[in-house]
């Protein structure tokens, strides 16, 4: 596996303001890697100082193995789809496309043919001659990516792109996006505050806070296996209670919950002491012979779900889900009930 | 074009009719002291002369024809273009176009630095390049006069240094005319175009440079194109004072540097004036005004 | 790695662009404090030519040329904003209706014609109606000339206030004239007052039309000063020149600022 993108203790700093503390990632080539985090936490930033917009205050960034350091954002191989799509206003859909191909000085007639190839994959041949003004927002955000890859970056980066698209075409694209990141070998480097988005198209995200990197893994890692309290709580709803380590053994930890009540649990790796322990509420059931204590505060009808707000013996709030089956009984507010979890479902996070 | 709201609630139609009758006093001001006195002065170009001033009721052709044709000291030869007239506008219309061109050159990359400073010391900036637009235009072209004499500021300095030991004939010539004119109008120049780039969005130039283009390709591929109506709003606003301007060429350019402001003036004074000459030629200025005003209604229209 | 905004030179011309402004503007008042007779020699710093323009031989002349600027100015100016607003109100507020586009370009018309045409066109018709040219003739064509520089600030600041306001003030029991003086107006106030500077200022700096529609015998500063210049340039000019910069620069400063309070009335927006 060749590396696309290798980020070396990268930290920029505005001013007094800093940006980023030190990100250090590898972005796999042929891969869709995502930068996800909430707003504020340094993705745009990251995304621009590999484009070449934003100098690097301190470390490095290597594009397959060589720095990239000193070289214009116009001599790097790597394109961007803007967030708000920067189309020339006062070009045809056609010349915007053609726009990277022009400035490589490719022949006319290759950059046309190249161009309207792209615009065949974004499906929008039909537009080519209009304007940026005359489409709709879905159709300027498939311009934006056609333009971007076809000068075949080696690198694509995506800065937020479906974010001012409604909701079902956000869902259409982010298929078609991840299909043609396939399809074009092309390494896609996608950054979003949208946990849903990441978890659905990414090979691999890192998740970032505050200027750091918490987390690298699969989708299935970081929603599993979250490393600490700030990635449990940022992808998915989880409840956060805290506990007492009184033993660590093998990958397992005895804990004593609020309550006064014990439970073992799995720690990557833990120490004795106060830490959180992370309960994702759709992993939790409604069982007679649950280990957990509970009375029901209030019913949330969520459509295909209820969640169920209730409050644990020792006073720590915590949620439920439970599917909105035909069957299911709803429990009233007020009434006692045990909570039973799934094997591995209780996490102490480790910070 | 500042517009009228369009989002109106119906509840606000009959508002919208209790304030109409408010452009009464615009209509009739204007109406009466301008619109009707330009329709007038086209009257008056087809009138006759009258010695002493005045016109005739007389319609006649006479002053355009004194305009574009020359039948000799007398009259009685055969008709020939003239050429003097045709000459004074040329020579403007070259001036005007220079200016423009030169304030142009100046004034973009005066309203791009501007408008690319942060909020605080843009305003500094914009404040410093307004001023002399405010200070009296009299003013500022006798300050020009004086510094360009021959025994000005300006000569001295330049002997004084050593580049030159016979003071430069500055004054009373094209070149004093032209400085005159960017001097005069190159504020007009720099705010149109600074509005237009303060719109600019700024990441459109981003997208250009990820997209391959150097800095120069970037300017005249996306900026350029992009903020346009700003330049010819610019250039409209330099070009058509400048070519009926009478300061510059008068207190500047002397008596053979003459534009067309000082020919219509020269035909007002006293006994010596023609009126229907003068309305004549102002109906000529105006066509040509005309025709770079809808060169600018072409050229403003934003692609769409 | 520069940004997309810089540009290498254009600061350079800046800078040139704010010498070529200033530069005859700064010699000028230099010169206006030279104690010597001629405009030549620098003979020591003096406010003689100052004192000069108050007391001197054309004291009286230029006196009577600035109290004509003055009013004319103040008139004018004062005029042509109720104009300006009266019609700012109708085409802003008014809806679109028939003939809404050459009512706008009417109210322009003033700054598309030449300014020498507009002179031409204007002696003419006080000409052929009989009107003798003197005071009343250049301040009904100042009046009218202003009424476009009045305008554009004020229509500018009236389309930046959205109608709810007037709407709630209505919903809130006001009649149609409450709303528009306790509400409306007091919004408005930063727009008419850089409009009413705005014509004040275009109205005193007027040559060429005043010129044509003055008559014999009037003056105001700036056909005074040309009539003067014309003979040569006398230090006495630099001083009157110098004290108009100062009062020109005043205004702006004060229209600079009146906007910049006006704009940090938080409820507008830009
Ligand atoms: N040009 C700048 N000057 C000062 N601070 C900036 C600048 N650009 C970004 N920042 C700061 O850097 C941090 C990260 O911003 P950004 O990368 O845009 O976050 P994100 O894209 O994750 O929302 C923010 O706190 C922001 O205020
Ligand atoms: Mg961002």
């Amino acid at each position: 596996m060749e590396v696309a993108v290798s980020i070396r203790n990268a930290v920029k700093r505005y001013g007094a303001v800093t940006a980023l503390h030190g990100v250090s990632l590898d972005i796999a080539d042929n891969s869709f890697f995502t930068l996800l985090g909430p707003s504020g936490c340094g993705k745009t930033t990251l995304l621009r100082m590999i484009a070449g917009f934003e100098e690097i205050t301190e470390g490095e960034i290597l594009l397959f193995g060589k720095s990239i350091a000193s070289l214009e954002p116009n001599f790097r191989p790597v394109n961007t789809v803007f967030q708000n799509y920067a189309l020339f206003p006062h070009m045809t859909v056609l010349d915007n496309v053609a726009f990277g191909l022009k400035m490589k000085n490719v022949d006319p007639a290759t950059r046309r043919k190249r161009a309207g190839e792209m615009l065949e994959l974004v499906h929008l041949s039909a537009l080519s001659e209009r304007m940026p003004t005359q489409l709709s927002g879905g159709q300027q955000q498939r311009v934006a990516l056609a333009r971007a890859l076809a000068p075949q970056p080696k690198v694509l980066l995506l800065d937020e792109p479906l974010s001012a698209l409604d909701l079902k075409l956000r869902q259409a694209m982010r298929v078609e996006l991840k299909q043609m990141q396939e399809e074009t070998g092309i390494t896609f480097l996608f950054v979003t505050h949208d946990q849903e988005e990441a978890l659905t198209m990414s090979d691999r995200i890192a998740v970032m806070s505050e200027g750091r990197v918490q987390q690298i893994g699969s989708a299935r890692d970081i929603y599993e296996t979250p490393s600490n309290r700030f990635v449990a709580q940022f992808i998915g709803q989880t409840n956060l209670i805290e506990v007492d380590v009184t033993r660590v053994h093998k990958g397992k930890a005895d804990v004593v919950l609020p309550s006064g009540q014990g439970l073992t649990c799995s720690a990557a790796a833990a120490s004795l002491g106060r830490h959180a322990l992370s309960i994702r509420p759709e992993r939790v059931t409604i069982a007679t012979r649950g280990e957990l204590k509970a009375v029901v505060e209030r019913v949330v009808y969520m459509g295909s779900e209820l969640q169920l707000l209730t409050r644990l013996d020792g006073g720590t709030a915590f949620s439920v889900r439970v599917q909105n089956a035909v069957r299911t009984e709803v429990p009233e507010p007020g009434t006692q009930i045990r909570l039973k979890l799934e094997e591995g479902a209780a996490r102490l996070l480790t910070d | 074009m500042v517009g009228p709201a369009t989002d109106r609630p119906s509840g606000e139609a009959t508002y919208a009719r209790i304030v109409r009758p408010l452009l009464l006093p615009t209509w009739l001001v204007i109406g009466t002291l301008l619109l009707l006195p330009v329709l007038l002065m086209v009257v008056y170009a087809f009138l006759t002369k009258e010695f002493r001033g005045g016109v005739e009721w007389k319609f006649t052709l006479a002053a355009f024809e004194q305009f574009f044709i020359n039948r000799g000291l007398f009259g009685d030869e055969p008709a020939q273009i003239e050429w003097t007239y045709i000459n004074i506008f040329w020579r403007s219309i070259w001036q005007a176009a220079l200016a423009t061109l030169l304030c142009l050159l100046m004034g973009f990359p005066a309203a791009w630095y501007i408008a690319t400073r942060r909020p605080e010391t843009r305003t500094i900036w914009l404040f410093l390049i307004t001023i002399p637009y405010w200070v009296n235009l009299l003013i500022r072209t006798v300050s020009l006069r004086f510094i360009l004499r021959d025994n000005g500021p300006l000569n001295e300095a330049l002997i004084a240094i050593g580049i030159i030991t016979d003071p430069l004939p500055i004054l009373n010539s094209n070149l004093a005319v032209q400085v005159g004119l960017i001097y005069s109008y190159l504020p007009f120049m720099v705010l149109p175009i600074y509005a237009a780039v303060e719109r600019y969005n700024f990441t459109l130039s981003e997208a250009a440079v990820d997209l391959y283009a150097s800095r120069w390709q970037t300017l005249t591929e996306i900026v350029i194109p992009v903020v346009k109506p700003g330049i010819v709003a610019g250039a409209i606003l330099v070009f058509i004072p400048a070519l009926g301007a009478f300061l510059a060429p008068d207190l500047l350019g002397g008596a053979k540097n003459f534009m067309i402001g000082s020919l219509i003036d020269e035909q007002f004074r006293g006994s010596q004036g023609n009126w229907p000459f003068g309305a004549a030629v102002s109906v000529i200025l105006m066509t040509l005004v005309l025709i770079a005003l809808l060169l600018q209604a072409r050229g403003a229209r934003r692609p769409s | 790695m520069k940004g997309v905004r810089h540009y290498p030179g254009f600061l350079g011309i800046t800078i040139v662009c704010l010498m070529v402004l200033y530069f005859p503007l700064m010699v000028v008042a230099v010169y206006s404090f030279n104690a010597s007779t001629s405009i030549t020699a620098w003979g020591g710093f003096s406010l003689r030519w100052y004192v000069d323009v108050f007391t001197g031989p054309e004291a009286e002349r230029f006196g009577l040329a600035t109290w004509n600027s003055i009013t004319i100015a103040l008139i004018a100016a004062s005029l042509a904003t109720i104009i300006a607003t009266a019609a700012a109100l109708a085409m802003i507020r008014g809806g679109r209706f028939r003939g809404w586009k050459a009512t706008y370009g009417l109210i322009n018309l003033p700054l598309m014609v030449p300014e020498i045409v507009v002179a031409v066109a204007t002696l003419i018709f006080f000409s052929t109606i009989g009107l003798r040219t003197g005071y009343l003739t250049v301040l009904l064509a100042h009046i009218t000339f202003c009424i476009p520089f009045a305008y554009l600030p004020i229509a500018a600041r009236l389309s930046g206030i959205e109608p709810r306001y007037e709407q709630a003030a209505r919903d809130l029991y006001a009649t149609q004239a409450q709303a528009f003086r306790l509400i409306l107006l007091p919004l408005l106030g930063p727009g008419l007052v850089s409009g009413w500077l705005l014509a004040f200022i275009i109205s005193l700096d007027d040559f060429i039309i005043t010129n044509f529609v003055k008559g014999a015998g009037m003056e105001t500063l700036p056909t005074a000063i040309f009539g003067s210049v014309k003979q040569g340039i006398k230090p006495n000019i630099m001083a009157i020149s110098t004290l108009m910069l100062g009062v020109s620069v005043l205004f702006v400063s004060l229209s600079y600022l009146i906007n910049q309070r006006g704009r940090s009335s938080a409820s507008i927006k830009e």
